[in-house]
């Protein structure tokens, strides 16, 4: 018996690297070159909805990278006892579970947060970045890979909100996670100095015009074209 | 795969389970703390309309919980103005009560007093409530002592549009309807009307209030909520008026 089970030792691949290069790829892809929002467009709603300050588009950026990366994995466990006709609903199922679980945690501990973020946390569910990564990877890959392509795609989605927030509130606030930035150069100008905001940043166009502008700028790096 | 019909029932049964002892577990064990934050928000709102925003950021949940207990005091009234023995303000669901009809609902009233002095009144704090465009709306109104000038509001809602409606919580707007008077000279009680449109100086009329651009639908809800309860109100807020001020009318 003893002999055996070391013969089959012997036999099994090595495992991969905890982060070998092709793991390594899952995280790093949807951050530009397969990104959720600037290529795939997908999260739109909530990227020009939650963005016109820091703080709360923080919060919203770390329960997307909760959400997708628990369902992920949630999904990959039961990826082969789930009934394939029906997924969707099981799917939805989890990610209303874990949606929900992020809303009242925030209505215990951050209020303030729960009501400015109000219905957007929510509407998680029906962001189309959670579903589309279980449908197109969770559904057929490993536990651990699931979730670090969750969290790439989370990060992707992350760093573009947060970027979009960045400037919305400098330019429509005067101000970065509530400190007014504005306020204090201005004043290193002399008190007749003041700079101006603009509402139009407040407002969900400011982000359609900061959102085409980071699009742009990456497509012209990047080199991608729309088939 | 294909599945048989037994297994796919038996797999939704299991996985409905086991998710609804996940969320129902967490709502047991996060509620006391939910219940907790919601009191401290209701504390910072009518606070709100008494003392400056800034301040009760600045403050740690402690020392609202402090600064409420030693400039606070409550009591509820009924329509008739006549206080109804037994019931705490902090308990009363204005919410609830707004389904009730009038008659049979309990009026919180809290009283902005000096510290430690509850006979020192500085302002009393009516609770607001009624409907918006999508959704609820309220808010609490700080009258001053002599039951007629606004010291302060605040504004609260549940879905109002970002950006529209939405704005009834901003400071800016609030801010609007301080020193407003809700009496008319002859001593009927008017209210104070935000306008349609945005942008007109009314610091001529003390009945009238900028509107809010885009939005005007929560702004008349705003109105609504203010004529009604300052109506339910107005028996309390009579007998209140100290003789200087009915005097002067």
């Amino acid at each position: 018996m003893s002999a055996e089970t070391i013969e089959k030792t012997v036999v099994q691949k090595p495992s991969e690297a905890l982060l070998s290069k092709r793991r390594k790829k899952l995280v790093t892809d949807p951050l530009v070159d397969e990104n959720p929002i600037t290529i795939q467009v997908l999260g739109i709603c909530s990227a020009l909805a939650v963005t016109t300050q820091m703080k709360p588009t923080l919060v919203m950026a770390i329960s997307v990278i909760f959400v997708v990366v628990m369902s992920n994995l949630a999904i990959s466990l039961m990826r082969n006892t789930i009934p394939s006709r029906v997924r969707i609903i099981v799917q939805l199922a989890v990610v209303a579970t874990l949606v929900t679980l992020v809303s009242e945690v925030l209505k215990a501990f951050a209020f303030d947060m729960y009501k400015e973020l109000s219905v957007f946390v929510g509407l998680i569910i029906t962001n189309c970045i959670v579903m589309g990564r279980l449908e197109a990877f969770a559904l057929g890959n490993k536990p651990y890979d699931s979730m670090l392509d969750g969290f790439g795609s989370a990060l992707g989605y992350s760093w573009i909100i947060l970027t979009v927030a960045f400037f919305r509130e400098l330019w429509g606030s005067g101000a970065v996670f509530g400190i007014p930035v504005f306020e204090y150069v201005s004043s290193l100008f002399g008190p007749d100095f003041k700079l101006a905001t603009n509402g139009l940043m407040v407002s969900p166009v400011g982000a359609f015009v900061i959102l085409g502008l980071i699009i742009w700028v990456q497509r012209t790096k990047t080199g991608y074209v729309e088939h | 795969m294909q599945q048989s019909n037994a297994y796919i029932i038996t797999f939704s049964v299991i996985l409905t389970v086991i998710l609804g002892l996940l969320l129902s577990g967490t709502s047991q064990v996060l509620g006391p703390m939910q219940k907790e934050a919601i009191a401290l928000d209701q504390k910072k709102q009518i606070l709100g309309a008494v003392i400056s925003a800034d301040e009760i950021s600045a403050m740690k949940p402690e020392e609202v919980n402090a600064y409420y207990a030693s400039h606070i005091a409550s009591t509820v009234v009924d329509v008739n103005g006549k206080e109804i023995a037994g019931a705490t303000a902090e308990g009363v669901d204005v919410a609830k009560n707004y389904k009730k009809p009038v008659e049979e609902r309990q009026f919180p009233v809290y009283i902005f007093h000096e510290e430690g002095d509850p006979a020192a009144v500085k302002s009393y704090v009516f609770p607001l409530y009624g409907a918006g465009l999508w959704d609820a709306i309220w808010g609490y109104l700080a009258l001053d002592t002599d039951m007629n000038t606004v010291g302060g509001i605040t504004l609260a809602h549940a879905g109002e549009t970002p950006g529209l409606g939405a704005r009834i919580t901003e400071p800016g707007v609030q801010a609007r309807f301080e020193g407003k008077e809700i009496f008319d000279e002859a001593g009927e009680l008017v209210a104070i009307q935000m306008q349609k449109g945005e942008g007109k100086d009314y610091s001529a009329n003390p009945h009238q209030v900028d509107g809010m651009s885009g939005a005007t639908i929560t702004g008349n809800g705003v109105n609504n909520m203010l004529k009604n309860y300052l109506g339910y109100y107005q028996a309390y807020i009579e007998s209140k008026k100290t003789p200087a001020a009915v005097a002067t009318l």
